[in-house]
């Protein structure tokens, strides 16, 4: 059972309402897979992701930077239970999408700079380590079902 | 994964327009670190005040920086160039390589915030790559 303080809980509760998650979803994404080009194997069918200017425009990324955030999202409305949550979509990352979970962290660092970019100076230390202690939990929620 | 030569203009006109704001850099990076990654406190027990903007982690902060601004200027062999500091955390401070990445990703938080449009994905890149090389070069003398 992960134990989350008053102000970390209210803080993650912060952030999602302050960020703009049809731009920070899309962001994170698309710099995940240009700052880790290695990522884009799992975007066969997506088109377009020959260099930085075609990931930014490519709209099944923005698409998918959505569904990313509405995950997010799920957990958010479920942080006392995060890991039964994303019990499915954990098998389905493992089992059907065959997402390394080494990657998890990578577009977690990339959800961190785009936050933080977005926040400005209200991204203090604490409010990053909140919001690094969430999106750690959901990681390893994230690879709890790979065997 | 070396730096291209497009990765070191990049590099360095981004270095160009930050390195004023080095010290300020450095002292959040570093504030942050010691927050977030609450085990890299097990290396600076010797300083009296280990909160965010303290005197200690704002002399530090500017001192990493200014290793930093050396690797800039030795951008073309960081090996070489980073052979003292390479010495000196292998032999001396022996901090575990893994806390350079714990380091890198705080300044590149720091930038992110400090510098929201000029930190595109591509500076984001390079600078990640950068700072990548500067760990491995500092690596150098461990074993």
């Amino acid at each position: 059972m992960v134990e989350w303080t008053d102000f970390e809980r209210a803080t993650i509760q912060e952030i999602f309402s302050k960020i703009d998650s049809g731009v920070v979803g899309p962001a994170a994404i698309s710099r995940c897979l240009i700052v880790y080009p290695w990522t884009q194997r799992y975007f066969g069918s997506f088109g377009n992701l020959y260099n930085a200017a075609a990931i930014t425009s490519n709209p099944k990324v923005a698409a998918h930077g959505k569904v990313v955030i509405a995950g997010l999202e799920k957990a958010l409305k479920n942080m006392d239970d995060i890991k039964n949550t994303y019990k499915d979509l954990s098998v389905l990352h493992s089992e059907k999408l065959r997402v390394d979970p080494d990657n998890f962290n990578l577009l977690a660092d990339c959800l961190t700079i785009v936050v933080a970019s977005q926040m400005g100076q209200a991204f203090t230390a604490d409010v990053q380590a909140a919001f690094q202690k969430f999106l750690a939990v959901v990681v390893a929620s994230l690879r709890k079902q790979y065997h | 994964m070396s730096l291209t030569a497009k990765n070191k203009d990049t590099i360095r006109t981004f270095w160009a327009k930050v390195s004023s704001n080095a010290e300020a850099i450095g002292a959040d990076a570093l504030s942050r670190m010691l927050v977030v990654y609450p085990q890299t406190k097990t290396y600076f027990s010797h300083w009296k005040d280990l909160s965010p903007g303290s005197a200690p982690v704002k002399k530090h902060g500017a001192t990493v920086m200014a290793g930093v601004a050396d690797a800039v200027a030795k951008i073309d062999n960081l090996t070489a160039g980073l052979l003292n500091l390479s010495e000196l955390h292998a032999f001396t401070l022996r901090v575990d390589p893994a806390n350079f990445k714990i380091l890198s990703h705080n300044i590149l938080v720091v930038l992110a915030i400090m510098f929201p449009s000029d930190f595109t994905p591509e500076v984001h890149v390079a600078m990640d790559k950068f700072l990548s090389a500067v760990a491995l070069a500092l690596s150098e003398k461990y074993r």
